[in-house]
């Protein structure tokens, strides 16, 4: 592991650099006996070396889904269409034996549950120069040995220990053990999801503490997938909020939560309990079922801000601010930012609908 | 939509008499040990899931059971609710005895104490309708006089918790329900016997953030409805803090601190709240991830720490907190880590196997191994020492010395944390007990006097 | 007072409907199977054109060994009974004995697992004990001991009236044989249910032993069954048969029985006459076939883990423009 951020593939790390992987109108769909649950309905995002992007969102929005969609780990009966562009090929339809082969050296994941990712009948030693000799048979035994104790030293476990096996350490050891693992190649690409819903808190900050220092260590684009907006503000870049299969705003970190554009980002917040919020608020109403969608903007019959026209026309992807003439960086998906010549006439006077029923309340 | 409801503004039900007196409570579990440690001879273990519990609960209070994993505050609301022996101590129910009472004398008190669990997707019998389902704990109360009587209860606890129109809820089964219905219809087959006591094992913990809310504002308006005494078990200090009155924060089956939750919030004393309330993850980027936490994670329940069972991760330990041989093998192991593979190998070398550091005590002794001399495991620990000489550990070191071709390391006498009174809280902590502060001084003042003297290198002051 | 709506059997109705392709074929065509033969069972005495011992008609002797005919349609035996006759009536014997057994089984093995597996402790581990032993004894074996200890001693046991002593006494070995089976399963399920936290939470409630088990457990642990006992049933036929073949049992002055038939037909077959053999063996074919149909097409619909659900890739149709203005 350096110290120093391998600056050799790509130009200095930020907004300006060539992104490492694409993803343009993703969509997985589920099948099922009757219509298909569309999990990820048109996503489309960037990643950049160096950049720790959090993927946020509640359950049943498709964030993990679309984690798994990128690496092709979708199940049999899973339905993939768009493109996700890696190094000039799209991975989308791959197959699966040439994604295999980019997984660990290109591609690397990190799930919730480290314990039934790891051999019980393998030592920690052993999984690392299993993956090593799998993906670079040519280096020598020492040299991996030397790299498997380094990585494992940098993520806190101590060399006494190498030859255990994952059934003898702790939730939090473990995870970063996962971790360690995921980075062991290399990877251009990290996946983590949900890597820290598992852990305690105070293990849980330990183990974000890792990933902060990630960013500055190594050059890997990092896509943090999570429900805890706590957890995003401090390590991520950059946020991308998802809802019902769609990333519905997206741009740098620190403005996203001081200034959500979108009702729905804002919500969120204001329904985040934290020591520091001083009155409970929610979002009136259910995440809406992924296989028969509202029309138009799916957030409309719950967004306290709705339009006529949200119910109507699906909304265009805008930069936040544009319309005033201040646009920040990043996007948006709502009618709130326009484009108002889109927005037909009378389409601005609030959505009329009737209460929430009680029933529907989650 | 806002439906404020913070600190203060709601009036606090008065505090009436006290409802539950828990004091010295202990539940033991017996843990088998592997079947290689059973070969070799090794007991199984036990487990002090509760440790010597004492607080109470008054009518009308809402008192958080905070604690991570292995803290033991479920299988203390368990116990409470007699779902789990205890094995020690007392559980006063406005003044009747309820430990060690048989499940036939325990049944009609069931009545008053009830419990709501934390994952509601398994909380209600899949082969009943939530109409059954809440109407079951009228039936085995025999209190269901004619079925339109039940119904109308039934139907009566269902829109009370929110699921309205309960005509709607009565015939569905749990698997037509989303899962903050669920909860919701999880409390109503609590509220519907009118108890006294709620214990709320993490309501809340499995649902997303927008139906927390909603779930927490439920149970807060029903405390101020029905008059509910509550019980909020939980490792989320951010939600506790709108709901509770006063706060157990709970370690390794110790309540380490308990207070009113104003004084916890604004003024935590105990370095493991300390901790907790730092580690808690804030939706404000300009707020970077902690840098001082706790290191290390939750000991090993069966053999915990010696003394007080925090030390070993509290920055602020000092002579008496209960230093042992275990501190010592984790200390060289932190320093293993950060050392490049060859150092790690040269040191590794210099000291033969470390187990005897496994077993608790507090004295430990190192013996180098074959084709080492003693010399240069002491000069291994004089290192460690450079390394970080304000860890916490070395001023639980009393002596470092050559003795027998080993080096012995002896540490100070630890004490069992007392518990002690500071502002409005009580604590478990040497920190804040005179006692404590007392023997530590006299151990500093019987270092310095031994050092003077010395013939080897030892440590130096 | 009362019981939940049998929530347990009226979601396995509403999976059974909604069953598509495979399983539901399976399923239909065992059911049709099983339900011919219930019905030759039922009606035996209007189908069958003679009775199962019968060796003359109107004063005529019915021919020796004689095939296949207008008058024989399936041919006579060495002892000039109408084999047809025989087959039917051998359904009949078999449906009576296989129901008996499979009610008698589920009636002391389900409980018997209820309690144990809920109660655990030293009971559990006798009741396994016994039941593993049963379990290992070969089956066969064990079914003729207790038909060979129990001929003639139950002659007076009301059900005897109503059925054969002979017809009872193989019922009751054929139970014994299948018992440990939906004992070890209902107590398994039971095992893994009892941690759930809703019987944790009945617990808290106050409820009774008895109305933990009864309301709480029972219905979540029953699914199997079904499956269990069609495919017991099928087992059942051939163990039923395997005791007729041995001479246990049923005598033949009571009741025709498949495996007897066969046992009288070896010696007909050197002499080239097959039809004394072929339709008793077929019929206990077809119907071992039918309720092993049965059972593998409820598992199929039934049971989650082994369900191979017919899920096609969805279509997913072109994009419109959702990108970036």
């Amino acid at each position: 592991m350096s110290d120093a951020p391998m600056q050799a593939q790509q130009p200095a790390a930020g907004a300006e650099s060539e992104p490492v992987l694409t993803v343009r109108n993703l969509r997985a769909w589920y099948g099922t006996m009757g219509d298909p649950v569309r999990a990820v309905d048109g996503v489309s995002i960037d990643l950049r070396a160096g950049e720790t992007v959090g993927l946020v969102g509640e359950s049943g929005c498709g964030k993990s889904t679309l984690g798994r969609a990128i690496m092709g780990l979708l199940p049999d009966g899973a339905a993939v269409a768009g493109e996700v562009r890696y190094r000039g090929r799209d991975l989308v339809g791959l197959p699966q034996r040439d994604l295999r082969s980019l997984r660990g050296p290109d591609l690397g994941l990190v799930f919730q549950e480290p314990m039934t990712r790891l051999d019980p009948l393998v030592t920690i030693e052993d999984h690392f120069l299993e993956t090593l000799r799998a993906h670079e048979p040519d280096t020598d035994t020492d040299e991996m040995r030397r790299r498997s104790l380094a990585a494992l030293a940098g993520m806190g476990i101590p060399p006494t220990r190498f030859k255990q096996y994952p059934h003898e350490f702790s939730g939090g050891m473990r995870q970063r053990i996962m971790i360690a693992l995921a980075l062991a190649l290399n990877p251009k690409v990290v996946i983590a999801d949900e890597p820290t819903t598992a852990l305690d808190v105070i293990v849980e900050a330990q183990i974000l503490q890792i990933l902060a220092d990630l960013r500055r260590n190594f050059d890997a684009a990092l896509l943090l997938i999570t429900h805890n907006l706590g957890i995003v503000a401090e390590t991520c870049d950059r946020v991308a909020v998802m809802y019902a299969g769609q990333i519905v705003e997206e741009g740098p970190a620190r403005e996203v939560f001081t200034e959500p554009a979108h009702p729905y980002t804002r919500e969120l917040l204001r329904s985040t309990i934290s020591l520091s919020t001083t009155g409970l608020h929610y979002i009136p109403g259910a995440p809406p079922s992924l296989v028969d969608p509202p029309s138009a903007c799916r957030f409309h019959p719950r967004c306290p801000n709705a339009m006529e026209v949200c119910a109507r026309k699906d909304p265009i992807e805008m930069t936040p601010g544009a319309e005033e003439g201040r646009p920040r960086e990043g996007r948006v998906l709502c009618w709130l930012h326009g484009p108002a010549d889109e927005i037909p006439p009378g389409g601005e006077r609030p959505l009329e609908r009737g209460e929430i029923a009680l029933a529907e309340e989650a | 939509m806002e439906q404020a409801a913070s600190i203060g503004s709601e009036p606090r039900a008065a505090l009436g008499e006290t409802l539950l007196q828990v004091r010295d409570l202990r539940t033991l579990f017996s843990v088998r040990g592997s079947f290689l440690d059973r070969l070799r001879g090794r007991e199984s273990g036990s487990v002090k899931a509760v440790d010597r519990v004492s607080f109470d609960l008054r009518r009308g209070e809402v008192l958080g059971l905070v604690g991570e994993s292995g803290s033991g505050k479920t299988t203390l609301g368990r116990t409470l609710l007699g779902l789990v022996d205890a094995s020690g101590g007392s559980v006063k129910l406005d003044g009747q005895e309820i430990t060690g009472l048989g499940e036939g004398a325990f049944r009609p008190l069931r009545r008053r104490l009830q419990i709501v669990f934390q994952d509601p997707h398994a909380s209600l019998n899949p082969a009943m309708t939530i109409g059954e389902a809440v109407a079951d704990p009228l039936r085995i109360h025999g209190i269901t006089g004619d079925r339109e009587q039940a119904r109308t209860r039934v139907a009566g606890a269902l829109e009370r918790v929110g699921l309205q129109p309960a005509s709607q809820f009565m015939d569905k089964y749990p698997t037509d329900l989303s899962g903050g219905q669920k909860q919701r219809a999880v409390l109503a087959r609590a509220i519907i016997l009118d108890p006294d006591v709620l214990i709320a094992d993490e309501p809340v913990s499995m649902l997303d953030m927008s139906v927390r809310a909603k779930i927490l504002e439920l149970m807060i308006d029903l405390k101020r409805e029905l008059d509910l005494t509550y019980v909020y078990i939980t490792h989320d200090l951010a939600t506790a803090k709108f709901f509770c009155d006063r706060i157990a924060i709970m370690y390794l089956g110790k309540i380490v601190e308990i207070g009113p939750a104003d004084e916890i919030y604004a003024d935590p004393k105990h370095p493991y709240t300390v901790s907790l309330l730092k580690a808690i993850p804030e939706p404000d980027p300009s707020r970077a991830v902690p840098r001082d936490l706790p290191r290390g994670e939750v000991p090993d329940a069966v053999t915990p720490p010696l003394g007080c069972s925090f030390h070993p991760r509290c920055p602020r330990a000092f002579e008496v907190c209960g230093w042992e041989s275990r501190d010592l093998r984790a200390l060289l192991e932190a320093r293993w880590t950060r050392m490049p593979e060859a150092e790690y190998r040269a040191e590794r070398e210099v000291i033969g196997s470390l187990e005897p550091l496994d077993e608790p005590a507090m004295s430990a002794v190192l013996e180098p191994a074959s084709g080492h001399a003693p010399r240069e495991v002491l000069e291994l620990i004089h290192r460690l020492r450079a390394d970080a000489p304000d860890d916490p550990f070395w001023k639980g070191v009393a002596e470092v010395r050559e003795r027998g071709g080993a080096v012995a390391i002896r540490f100070h006498d630890g004490l069992e944390p007392r518990d002690v009174e500071a502002g409005r809280s009580r604590l478990e902590c040497h920190l804040y007990d005179p006692e404590a502060l007392a023997a530590a001084e006299r151990a500093r003042n019987a270092q310095r006097s031994n050092d003077r003297p010395s013939s080897d290198r030892g440590v130096a002051k | 007072m009362h019981m939940p709506k049998f929530a347990g059997i009226r979601r396995m109705a509403a999976r059974i409907q909604e069953a598509k392709g495979a399983p539901r074929w399976i399923l239909y065509v065992g059911v049709g199977i099983v339900v011919f033969f219930i019905i030759l069972a039922i009606f035996a005495p209007l189908i069958a054109p003679y009775g199962f011992d019968q060796v003359s008609s109107d004063g005529m002797r019915f021919p020796k060994q004689a095939s296949p005919s207008s008058d024989h349609l399936f041919g006579t035996t060495v002892q000039s009974t109408d084999v047809l006759s025989r087959t039917i009536w051998g359904a009949r014997t078999a449906i009576e004995v296989v129901v008996l057994s499979v009610i008698f089984s589920i009636a002391i093995g389900v409980p018997l697992g209820l309690v144990s597996g809920y109660i655990g402790g030293k009971l559990d581990r006798g009741l396994v004990l016994i039941m593993d032993a049963l379990f290992a004894f070969p089956y066969l074996l064990l079914a003729i001991v207790v038909a060979f200890l129990l001929t003639d001693k139950l002659n007076d046991f009301f059900l005897s009236n109503l059925f054969g002593a002979g017809i009872v006494t193989a019922a009751v070995a054929i139970t014994v044989v299948y018992i440990p089976q939906y004992f070890r399963v209902v107590r398994n399920h039971v095992i893994s249910v009892r941690e759930e936290p809703y019987v944790e939470a009945a617990r808290a409630l106050g409820a009774k032993r008895r109305t933990i088990i009864g309301r709480y457990i029972f219905y979540n642990v029953i699914q199997n069954v079904p499956a269990l006992a069609t495919l017991n049933a099928a087992d059942a036929i051939l163990t039923l048969a395997a005791l007729g073949f041995l001479g246990y049992g049923i005598q033949p002055t009571e009741a025709a029985e498949w495996g007897y038939d066969i046992s009288r037909a070896i010696d007909d077959v050197g002499a080239g006459i097959w039809w004394t053999g072929v339709f008793p063996g077929m019929a206990i074919v077809l119907l071992v076939t039918g309720f092993t149909l049965v059972g593998e097409g409820l598992n199929d619909v039934l049971n989650p883990l082994i369900r191979y659900r017919r899920i096609r890739k969805p279509k997913i149709p072109a994009a419109q423009g959702q990108e970036a203005s």
